[in-house]
């Protein structure tokens, strides 16, 4: 996506008559358009998946060539009404009697959000450097662990309990990342092979660790989750009890600012964008590229491991088990790729899909839409916004490297004039 | 890998690169070991029982003292490592007879201490057999990314393939009532994903891993959703299949311990003993297999010569989706008669893992599989004889094996030169 925009920006603005020409070019042919073409592909193929299993669609097609309309007002009304559904559970309750509960769906689209943005930046960095980390959920349920087990068993005051269980979190999801980062750096170990064993290898430790007493596993109890954990670490609540967004909602946008400084205004970021864009010059130019990769899976190790604390001393303070990840050291991959590996975008996407998920499990209860459908539209959304050619020729929009047809006339007339 | 080549250009002769990683791995593992007999001595003795009802000879069961049984193993392992440092030292490849005696001793005597001092015997017949079911789809797998990867696509989505043909299986069968008809049409999902695969990796060139993971979720998303909403309802008709019974190989079936585990197995099974070398031969002794190979090596090279490399990428993906959806029918049509939401359970990593382990051979790859499938079973049999190893560490072992074979440990694996690299002509 960033060769898109340089070609953009290198290319050369032909006379005024052109410019605006080429500003909606630039507007149409840029990696937004794309996005927001994928995501309306991406709905549409959710929309196809309702259809096809609604009954009432069903029931009404067996019918279709005598009254074809009934098969239409079905298809309206299920589709309507599961998008509906997804509305209301996601940005605005309309049944609700006060502004305040009205509110509370976009309350809850943001507290999903909250661990996707973290852990998305976490992948993005990675990106940004050329790193691929599938290792989110291994990342995640380390630094649960870690941060839970401060969260429950040691006592402390208010503030500083909090802060250490989340620094606490962060190390651990670090150190899980940081493996890799070293095997890749010093044996040439892929990454995404690593990450992916890590996250089986995290899994089965915290798995253990949950189900030995003395360890996780809440005292008294046979099931592998961990007790409560205790007031002086919990996230509190931001906008009072009524709603679940926590503080975890804040440290992702501070998570967002920083990211944006590290990639953006810090030579540390200029190391790693280098490093992601051209190891061999990286090098030549004096880069350490091993350091950095190990670095790099520190940093986004850390990032996803912010998410996994967040989950347990934000949204699930009861105790936590081995799905406290909640697939969402995958989602981050997509929540990445969606928001193009930028920390704005980034912070969009998660709050996409923290909607999707909150609308999500509103419509299965109210529509009987499985949710499992959010998570094919979001594949659906990234696989179309990895493959911009697709989605360009599905919406006719105009190739990014080309110039507009009537730039390109005037440029021939310059050249011929020349 | 620049300053490899540079030096072998200067010094031509300097060809015998032995890495003493092999004989490190031993060490460390034989070490490891000792100490963990050592530290944990047990008392008594362990029972391993050897025959199965209906066979041919019946072996009686043995009870060994457990732990000289654990040192005498420990003692081979440890002439093993000598053997395997002596013949680095003499500049020589560790055959790979001597790496699969030590891992045998190893695990053998890793039984003898587990079992120590349980009535509960080891039916070894059992365990063999379970760890070849376990293994099945994971050498499917392992064998479809072996030909993908061969071919330059990596393919994560092997994970997606196992579930679409364990998916479609289901359906199919169901309908249809024939286990076969559902193995074909598994052979046709696993395909149907890996030209989805290939449209978006080889045509559009998106990043192959992306689309890998993408597909994963998609499947995944898929068939859960499709699950709930049209075969639980319906689950007489859609979603209770048939299955292959199992048929003995006569003569075969009768050797005592290995015959029961081996030849009295379902239809899949024995396509899987099939499956194995004809990949081997599809890819080493035809001019399609060199074709496929000099595609994921050196994509400009091969063009060169006339090879059209993105139709041979497509025949490679679409040959090994076919393979990996087999082993998704095993879940349907085989293990269980129906389908469940995410059952293949990781099980397309596993086989990533032994694509790696098997260093992007099919043989190779294929005995990876099959020892991630023994991992698996053993801690089956040791939660029988409540051996004190937490299963989750059991269930860990492939990963980390996995972790260390890739990052060098444990011989050297290097992926096909142009793995994951799209061609574009120029």
């Amino acid at each position: 996506m960033s060769d898109t925009q340089t070609s953009a920006e290198h290319r050369r603005v032909a006379d005024d008559s052109d410019r605006w020409r080429e500003a909606l070019h630039r507007i149409v042919s840029g990696s937004w358009a794309v996005s927001l073409g994928a995501i309306v592909l991406a709905v549409l193929g959710g929309s196809i998946m309702i259809i096809v299993t609604d009954p009432g669609v069903q029931q009404a097609s067996a019918y279709f060539f005598s009254r074809p309309s009934d098969t239409f007002a079905a298809i309206g009304s299920s589709v309507g009404g599961a998008y509906y559904a997804l509305f209301r559970g996601a940005v605005w309750d309309f049944g609700a009697d006060s502004f305040a509960g009205a509110i509370r769906p976009l309350t809850q689209s943001l507290t999903m959000a909250t661990p996707l943005i973290m852990a998305g930046l976490g992948v993005a960095v990675g990106f940004r450097a050329g790193l691929f980390n599938i290792g989110g959920r291994g990342q995640m349920l380390v630094a649960a662990a870690a941060g839970g087990w401060i969260g429950f068993a040691v006592d402390m005051p208010w503030p500083l309990h909090m802060l250490v269980a989340v620094l606490a979190g962060m190390v651990a999801g670090a150190v899980w990342a940081g493996i890799a980062g070293v095997l890749k750096a010093y044996t040439g170990a892929h990454e995404v092979i690593t990450t992916i064993m890590l996250n089986y290898v995290g899994f089965y430790l915290v798995s253990y660790l949950l189900a030995t007493p003395g360890l996780l596993q809440a005292p008294g109890s046979s099931n592998p989750k961990t007790p409560h954990m205790l007031t002086s670490a919990i996230m509190p609540d931001l906008l009072g009890r009524r709603y679940n967004l926590h503080l975890g909602f804040i440290f992702a946008l501070l998570a967002v600012a920083y990211v944006w400084w590290l990639l953006n205004r810090s030579s540390t970021g200029f190391a790693f964008r280098a490093v992601g864009e051209n190891p061999a010059a990286a090098k030549v130019a004096g880069i350490d590229v091993p350091r950095t990769t190990v670095s790099v899976m520190l940093v986004a190790g850390a990032l996803v491991g912010l998410a996994g604390v967040t989950q347990v001393l934000g949204t699930v303070t009861t105790g936590f088990s081995y799905d406290i990840d909640a697939g969402i050291g995958f989602d981050a991959i997509t929540v990445a790729l969606l928001g193009g590996s930028r920390p704005i975008g980034v912070m969009f996407a998660a709050i996409l899909f923290g909607a999707f998920k909150a609308g999500g499990s509103v419509m299965q209860a109210a529509e009987g839409v499985p949710i499992e459908i959010v998570q094919v539209v979001q594949a659906l959304i990234v696989l179309f916004i990895a493959a911009p050619p697709l989605v360009r020729a599905v919406f006719r929009l105009p190739q990014p490297g080309k110039r507009p047809k009537r730039g390109k006339r005037a440029a021939r007339r310059q050249e011929v004039a020349a | 890998m620049t300053a490899a080549t540079e030096t072998e250009a200067v010094e031509p002769r300097h060809v015998t690169v032995v890495s003493r990683k092999a004989p490190v791995a031993f060490g460390v593992i034989t070490l490891l070991y000792g100490l963990l007999l050592a530290l944990a001595s047990r008392e008594g003795l362990t029972h391993f029982r050897f025959a199965t009802d209906g066979d041919f000879v019946h072996l009686p069961s043995v009870a060994l003292p457990a732990m000289t049984t654990a040192w005498v193993c420990g003692l081979i392992a440890l002439v093993l490592t000598g053997l395997a440092f002596a013949l680095t030292q003499a500049a020589r490849k560790v055959p790979i007879w001597v790496s699969v005696l030590f891992a045998v001793a190893v695990l053998f005597g890793f039984l003898a201490w587990g079992g120590a001092g349980s009535d509960a015997d080891f039916p070894i017949a059992r365990l063999l057999a379970s760890s070849v079911l376990l293994a099945v789809p994971l050498v499917f797998g392992a064998l479809g990314g072996v030909l993908g990867e061969r071919a330059g696509v990596v393919n994560i989505a092997i994970e997606a393939q196992l579930l679409a043909g364990a998916f479609t299986a289901a359906i199919v069968g169901s309908l249809t009532d024939s286990p076969w008809a559902g193995l074909v049409a598994a052979i046709a999902a696993g395909m149907l994903v890996a030209l989805v695969l290939g449209v978006f990796a080889i045509t559009y060139r998106v990043e192959q891993i992306i689309v890998g993971v993408v597909l994963n979720v998609l499947v995944i998303g898929l068939t859960s959703f499709f699950y709930s909403q049209v075969l639980v309802p319906d689950a007489q008709r859609l979603n209770s299949t048939t299955r292959f019974g199992s048929w003995a190989i006569p003569g075969l079936s009768g050797i005592p311990v290995i015959g029961p585990a081996l030849f009295r197995q379902s239809v899949i099974v024995y396509l899987m003993y099939i499956a194995v070398p004809a990949v081997w031969f599809a890819m080493f002794r035809t001019r399609w297999g060199l074709r496929l190979r000099a595609v994921g090596e050196h994509p400009q090279a091969a063009d060169t010569v006339g090879i059209k490399v993105e139709g041979m990428r497509y025949a490679g993906i679409l040959v090994a989706g076919g393979v990996v959806g087999i082993g998704g029918a095993f879940y349907t049509v085989v293990s269980v008669s129906s389908f469940g939401k995410e059952m293949t359970a990781g099980a397309g990593f596993i086989a990533l893992a032994a694509v790696i382990f098997g260093k992007w051979d099919p043989v190779r790859a294929a005995m990876a599989a099959l020892l991630f499938g023994a991992a698996s079973s053993l801690q089956g049999a040791l939660s029988i004889v409540r051996a004190p190893v937490p299963s989750q560490f059991m269930l860990m072992l492939p990963y980390v094996v996995t972790i260390l074979a890739v990052a060098g440990f444990v011989g050297r694996s290097r992926p096909p030169a142009a793995d994951g690299t799209p061609y574009v002509k120029e």
